[in-house]
């Protein structure tokens, strides 16, 4: 410890490049901790369905594999379930194909299953009577400048309608609300229209739903719950797998995407730069330094002292930049989480991570300091006070 | 008094690729305790590699080298980096400070190699400032000095372990008349009132002026000896 002054005043001898260097890292470290939530969040989403009061329920083998219409009277007769839903994702897109809406054919139950958004009653009332109608989100109604009893046409790139043609008009009956406007998110940003429709317009579903979703009386049996329900279709060709929404959308994106390894490969890029970044400015503030260190040596600092200061050095600006980016991203987790109206969930910042995020704090920091430390250890003093 | 320092035949060669440089030829030399040498001679003469094998910050080629008895031509490189800091204080001629560092800090680095107390440190580094007249001067950053102040501070790092011998390189090159002047006055002071044996490199013989004795090499060799009053 009575060395710190020493190796803190060598480490902010160039405080610009110091700053800069250690902002980098800083930048990294937030990276990774940022990354690691979500690969956390993917990794914890699923692992018991306890504290959900609805669950999804879908194809096992699949999200794009369809499940029977009448699963959903076997599901309400399950133990602890009190009401079902179901959905199908119809995928629309507004004026440009690129321009993808989420659009779900869904049950005329669906959104009295959510009571986190609200439509009003009149407009409820118009929708259900109207078989070619659709609510839309207030997000989505506000950026296109949508109007109750407007028109509104929407391309599907894979359902046809019965005149084989895949261009869909709907009329607008009402207008999707989040409760609680600091939750403004999904349900802000998506069509609902009916799944009746939807199965008696395009040839491409007869009777098929793509989720189910369920109300279950007590939270702290969903667990239960969602096994039995998945017990129904056991060994069957439609075998289901049962677990929360959110759980459901971290399976859905998993079967698109290898978290994991884009993680991995993300940070794998990201360290390596930071290798050579920190150890280019290691090199360099240890040549700047070599009179210095010199003196050091002449006056009696051994070999393995300043081996040991060099080292330390290297350490410390990646420790410090570690702990400052990982702090960071403890108080933009939540943020982020809060501010994606429930459609994310980063946890913070856990103990697990710490330890991966310090190691590699520390790795990085040795492996960087190694070369420099080295050079200083073996410098000559004559040589190095006779500037050669 | 007896020899704090006893060189006996001592040679150093330096290999500059595949040439060898003899800047060092068969050298024998004793300097008493208390003494305060001058060693001069022409550039290449060999005078801060004598300096440099007395101070131990390089072994010889072949001969002996004893300073205070301990035969530090035959130590190693860990021990030799001890021995440096209990017996021996550097003074350079561009006073080689840590920039980054007060004046106080700067002086209390050799202490950091002793078991003193962090306290203990700052007490002593600021009787070494006091000693040298830069007590005022002591929370100051190298840049915030001028020549002559920086070579008095470098010199209070010398001496705040208490070394017995002192070697200086061109301590006065850098400087002006007047602080060069006041650097020398404080060097006497040292070797006369507080004991220290010192060696000092220079070209200027108004510097050796100042030493008890002058010692010139020419060529790698001891050429002339002068005392001055």
């Amino acid at each position: 410890m009575k060395y710190f002054h020493l190796i803190w005043a060598a480490l902010f001898r160039r405080k610009t490049r110091t700053i800069l260097t250690l902002v980098s890292i800083i930048a990294a470290f937030l990276l990774f901790g940022l990354l690691d939530a979500v690969r956390v969040s993917f990794e914890q989403a699923g692992q018991s369905a306890n504290g959900a009061e609805r669950l999804q329920t879908g194809s096992r083998l699949s999200f794009i594999e369809t499940l029977p219409f009448s699963l959903g009277a076997q599901i309400e007769r399950v133990p602890g379930v009190n009401a079902v839903a179901y959905a199908n994702w119809f995928g629309g897109a507004y004026q440009d194909p690129h321009n993808q809406i989420f659009t779900f054919a869904v049950s005329p139950n669906y959104i009295d299953m959510y009571p986190e958004f609200v439509l009003d009653a009149a407009q409820r009332k118009a929708w259900d009577a109207d078989l070619n109608g659709v609510v839309v989100g207030s997000v989505m109604a506000k950026r296109y400048n949508w109007k109750v009893g407007d028109k509104l046409p929407l391309m599907s790139q894979i359902f046809p309608n019965k005149e084989g043609s895949k261009n869909w008009s709907f009329t607008i009956d009402g207008i999707l609300h989040s409760k609680d406007p600091s939750q403004n998110g999904f349900f802000d940003a998506i069509v609902l229209m009916h799944w009746k429709n939807f199965d008696e317009t395009t040839p491409y579903n007869r009777g098929q739903v793509g989720w189910y979703i369920s109300h279950v009386t007590d939270v702290n049996q969903s667990d239960r719950v969602a096994k039995a329900i998945d017990a129904l279709s056991a060994n069957s060709d439609h075998e289901t797998k049962t677990q929360t929404e959110q759980a459901a959308s971290a399976n859905w994106v998993k079967q698109m995407l290898n978290i994991g390894l884009i993680v991995t490969s993300i940070m794998g890029a990201v360290f390596f730069t930071l290798l050579l970044l920190t150890g280019n400015t290691m090199m360099q503030a240890v040549r700047e330094r070599t009179s210095e260190l010199a003196v050091l040596k002449t006056i009696g600092f051994s070999n393995a002292n300043v081996l040991g200061m060099v080292l330390a050095e290297s350490v410390l600006l990646l420790v410090l930049g570690g702990v400052i980016g990982l702090g960071l991203v403890s108080i933009l987790a939540p943020a982020i989480s809060a501010g994606s109206g429930g459609m994310m969930h980063l946890p913070s910042v856990g103990i697990g991570s710490w330890t991966l995020g310090l190691a590699l704090a520390l790795g990085i920091g040795f492996v960087v300091g190694a070369l420099p430390a080295l050079r200083a250890m073996r410098l000559n003093i004559v040589d190095a006070l006779a500037g050669r | 008094m007896g020899n704090l320092v006893e060189i006996r035949n001592v040679s150093k060669v330096y290999e500059r690729g595949k040439q060898k440089v003899e800047v060092l030829h068969h050298v024998d030399l004793d300097i008493a305790q208390g003494d305060f040498l001058a060693l001069m001679g022409p550039s290449g003469s060999g005078k801060t590699t004598l300096l440099n094998l007395i101070g131990g910050l390089d072994s010889p080629s072949d001969g002996s080298i004893a300073v205070g008895g301990a035969r530090i031509d035959k130590l190693g490189q860990g021990a030799l980096a001890k021995w440096r800091a209990a017996n021996v204080g550097f003074v350079f001629q561009f006073y080689n400070l840590l920039p980054m560092l007060s004046a106080q800090k700067n002086v209390e680095l050799p202490l950091l190699l002793t078991k003193l107390s962090a306290a203990q440190r700052k007490k002593n580094a600021s009787v070494a400032l006091q000693l040298v007249g830069l007590a005022d001067r002591a929370t100051h950053r190298p840049t915030e000095l001028s020549g002559g102040q920086q070579q008095r501070v470098a010199i209070a790092r010398a001496i705040v372990s208490d070394p017995s011998l002192l070697v200086c390189d061109e301590p006065t090159g850098d400087l002006d008349r007047q602080s060069a002047e006041d650097v020398l006055k404080l060097l006497q002071t040292l070797n006369r009132e507080h004991g220290k044996t010192i060696v000092m490199v220079t070209h200027d013989p108004k510097a050796a002026e100042h030493a008890t004795h002058t010692l010139h090499l020419d060529k790698g060799t001891l050429v002339e000896q002068s005392a001055h009053a």
